[in-house]
């Protein structure tokens, strides 16, 4: 099953760092909730995310803004993925632990480690496919260089 | 670090032209420290939700200076550098927690009351009679620099300077109803974040205040046809200048309106509309019809009703071309479960990732780099006018112009 979540983050992670974002709302459920926020906030049991998406619609709604409305310096992602831990299962539900870190790339070639946290995952099977029912990121820092555009 | 005095002089006395190396100049910013932050203002640095009980405290900055905030035993709320009056290192640590009855300085273990006192220095009598500090040292002359505090709405205040009016009347009545009109009742925080920008901290000050700017850069709201310059609204502005409050009044009936096609520019291009328009979905709650209220306090606070999304924002400078903005996300502590599912939904609206405010973390770091040999060349702030006056209109500047008028004053420009 680990396996099968491990192909899971990398196909999710190929979308993003391939800016295939429109592939993105796909890798979750409907509902579902996404959420980033920081290690200080989850620790505390802070709600509010720097993003929040409890729908389909709104993770839709995201990509549609950041092609359509939103103004940034043209930026890719480059995430490295590291290897799920199981951290239960019921009702047809797994949960996983896993570890990421973001380099961002910017259009003159700078880059940056631009986030490293895990992602607390509610996976669920849905026909042949693995989606989320949850993943909140939780990235280790709360400071945000400039702005966050592309979904991490 | 240079204290050296401030050297340019200001190219004229229209509010209309701004010089670039006022975002530059290393010696304009060392005195801005000194005159603006640390001079006759009230500085935004915590919520009093955050100090609940005797020894709470969190630290904070006051320009560059480290400050703490703290509870004391009778419930008053002190401030004071946290600085030790030994060897400057800082006494407390962390972003927060709870002191007990006194701060330690890990240094030599100099230790301070919650008034930021000096009470106790560690062998000051020596040890096994050596050493020891002169009979002639009085603690009572040594200490960190204490601030003045002042609390409105919850939120805490802090001065340096003896000169600060009371904070009521820095304000103004105008600026502080727009102020109270939001945070009237108890709140609770929803969760913090940093966002680093790479400009100086008076870009972003401009930016909340520069009306004309928000449906041009953030597309959003046009592009998924929800709010427009066109709408009802108004900038309030202090009559020093420095303090103001952008209003956007709900109206529905213009949303057809030729004005931005005739415009040519990018808000109107395309149409689309939101997959989950619920994001929207919006309840009046203080009994008026402003959707929207931005409200600055000079120089670095700024509170935010965006719909439902409710937040603090406090500016912090970090030398002339770098600045860190603290969101605070709000609720209020009566919130019912939709409310607050709502208000974590609408923030998506703000903070680094905000629809609406996700350019204003670039946009001036774009003016830091676009202005890097133009130092003494000057920006053109002619929108609505040459004055500083309230303006029944967003399509003006008239609010970025009480700015300057205000730290023209503080600097002696």
């Amino acid at each position: 099953m680990l396996e099968h979540v491990a192909q899971l983050n990398a196909e999710y992670a190929r979308a993003i760092d391939d800016d295939r974002l429109e592939d993105w709302p796909g890798f979750f459920t409907e509902p579902c909730l996404y959420t980033i926020t920081s290690a200080e906030n989850h620790r505390l049991k802070l709600p509010a995310g720097i993003i929040y998406a409890d729908s389909q619609g709104m993770l839709k709604d995201r990509v549609a803004a950041l092609r359509e409305a939103n103004i940034y310096e043209r930026q890719a992602y480059r995430h490295l993925v590291g290897l799920p831990a199981r951290m239960g299962e019921s009702g047809g539900e797994l949960r996983a632990e896993t570890p990421f870190l973001v380099v961002r790339i910017m259009r003159d070639g700078r880059m940056d480690l631009f986030a490293t946290g895990r992602y607390l995952d509610v996976i669920v099977q849905e026909g042949v496919a693995l989606r989320f029912r949850e993943r909140v990121v939780v990235c280790d820092s709360a400071r945000i260089d400039t702005l966050l555009a592309i979904p991490l | 670090m240079t204290t050296a005095e401030p050297h340019r002089e200001w190219p004229g006395s229209t509010l209309t032209r701004v010089p670039y190396w006022v975002y530059q100049d290393d010696a304009n910013y060392r005195a801005e420290l000194r005159r603006i932050f640390e001079g006759p203002v009230w500085n935004y640095v915590c919520l009093e939700v955050d100090l609940p009980r005797a020894g709470d405290y969190r630290t904070t900055f006051v320009g560059e200076m480290p400050v703490v905030v703290v509870r004391g035993a009778e419930g008053q709320i002190h401030a004071w550098e946290n600085r030790c009056a030994h060897r400057g290192a800082l006494i407390a640590l962390d972003d927060g927690g709870n002191a007990g009855k006194r701060f330690q300085c890990v240094y030599h273990a100099w230790s301070y009351d919650l008034e930021g006192s000096l009470t106790s220095v560690a062998f000051e009598k020596g040890a096994q009679g050596r050493g020891g500090m002169p009979a002639s040292f009085c603690k009572a002359e040594h200490g960190p620099r204490k601030l003045r505090t002042a609390t409105l709405g919850g939120l805490v205040f802090a001065s340096l300077s003896p000169e600060a009016p009371p904070l009521e009347d820095y304000l103004g009545e105008a600026v502080r109803a727009r102020l109270l009109r939001v945070l009237g009742k108890p709140v609770e925080v929803l969760g913090r974040f940093v966002q680093a920008l790479p400009n100086n901290w008076k870009l972003y000050v401009e930016n909340v205040k520069d009306t004309y700017h928000a449906s041009l850069l953030h597309t959003f709201f046009s592009t998924f046809r929800i709010t427009r310059l066109t709408q009802g609204g108004g900038v309030l502005v202090s009559p020093d200048g420095a303090h103001h409050a952008s209003a956007t009044i709900d109206r529905s009936d213009d949303r057809d309106s030729s004005a931005y096609r005739d415009q040519d520019i990018r808000s109107e291009k395309d149409r689309f509309r939101l997959h989950d328009p619920s994001l929207l979905d919006t309840v009046k709650e203080f009994g008026d019809d402003i959707q929207l209220q931005i409200l600055t306090v000079f120089p670095s606070l700024v509170v935010q009703q965006v719909y439902n999304a409710l937040a603090v924002r406090q500016v912090i400078p970090k030398g002339p071309d770098a600045m860190e903005l603290h969101w605070t996300y709000l609720g209020f502590t009566d919130d019912t479960p939709e409310m607050r599912r709502r208000r974590l939904r609408q923030a998506n609206l703000v903070g680094p990732a905000g629809y609406v405010s996700m350019e204003d973390g670039c946009v001036g770091g774009f003016v830091q780099r676009g202005v890097a040999t133009a130092s003494d060349t000057l920006s053109v702030i002619n929108m609505g006018g040459e004055g500083a006056e309230s303006q029944d209109t967003r399509a003006t500047e008239s609010a970025v112009r009480g700015f300057w008028k205000a730290y023209r004053g503080y600097m002696d420009y």
